[in-house]
């Protein structure tokens, strides 16, 4: 598991690498707390596009992120979801509250730069 | 077809993906689609993720077994994931979705709904202070 990160126009894209399991959530969680702390983004979007596999404590751990950053007016979004890590979105509801968009370019222009 | 596979691992972290490999590779004799087999490992990812944390609870210990058997029957795959931890209180409650008794760990209640969706029958069998057993099953297309 590795999380490699890209900050653009007050979005930190943390490009998840690996399997996402109770073993690896907490790894990637605090990675992720780390770099935002020291970023300037506001919004953090999550790229699936090299997740092998993901389980609930996935989704723990993407809530965990939309919630710390409703404090803060923030918001989670995901970005290139496959077909299974989809199915567990749409079960779970992660659907309804973390939009999912095909890349960062879709969310830009879908919600504009800088918001 | 028939085939039986059975084996414990200790209840650490670090055999979770261990454990659900271990299921899938077994179950690939029956020759599933690639969604398929995902289901299988995500099912048992969870019902072995549960073991650990809600079973056992948190420190590694010499005497925290987990046990997984499988078996092949015609074209259909069950497994059972057994701890001997501290079992559930309300076996119905636990598996509305939703319902979490860890929430401060960023848990979210999701396991037992994910394992529902994705096989076709659990059951879960339940002592308290004597453990816990989900069994589950799955008929793959062929
Ligand atoms: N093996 C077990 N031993 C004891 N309690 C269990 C076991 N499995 C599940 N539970 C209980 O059932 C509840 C629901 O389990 P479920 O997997 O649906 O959610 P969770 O593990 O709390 O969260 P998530 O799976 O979404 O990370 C748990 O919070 C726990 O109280
Ligand atoms: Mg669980």
């Amino acid at each position: 598991m590795k999380v490699t990160f890209v900050e653009r126009n007050g979005n930190l894209v943390a490009k998840i690498r690996g399997e996402i399991d109770h073993h690896t959530a907490q790894n990637i969680k605090n990675s992720i707390t780390n770099e935002f702390a020291k970023s300037n983004a506001k919004n953090i979007v999550f790229d699936f596009a090299h997740v092998s596999f993901m389980d609930s404590s996935g989704i723990g751990m993407v809530i965990g992120r939309y919630k710390e950053l409703q404090k803060s007016g923030g918001r989670v979004f995901a970005i290139n979801i496959g077909a299974e890590i989809g199915r567990i979105f749409e079960i779970s509801g992660l659907k309804r509250i973390v939009p999912c968009f095909a890349g960062l370019d879709e969310i830009e222009n879908n919600l504009g730069v800088g918001i | 077809m028939q085939n039986i596979f059975e084996m414990k691992f200790l209840a650490i972290s670090q055999n979770q993906a261990f454990a659900r490999v271990c299921a899938a590779a077994f179950a690939a004799q029956l020759n599933p689609t690639l969604a398929e087999l995902n289901e299988v490992k995500t099912a048992v990812s969870e019902a072995v993720t549960n073991a650990m944390i809600h079973g056992y609870g948190a420190g590694c210990d010499d005497e925290k077994w987990i046990y997984l058997r499988c078996q092949i029957l015609d074209n259909e795959i069950w497994v059972e994931i057994e701890d001997k931890g501290m079992g559930i209180n309300d076996i119905a409650a636990a598996r509305e979705p939703l319902y979490t008794t860890k929430p401060d760990e960023e848990r979210s209640g999701m396991g037992f709904t994910v394992m529902e969706e994705f096989m076709d029958e659990v059951v879960v069998h339940s002592a308290l202070g004597e453990g816990t057993v989900v069994k589950m099953s799955k008929k793959i297309t062929q």
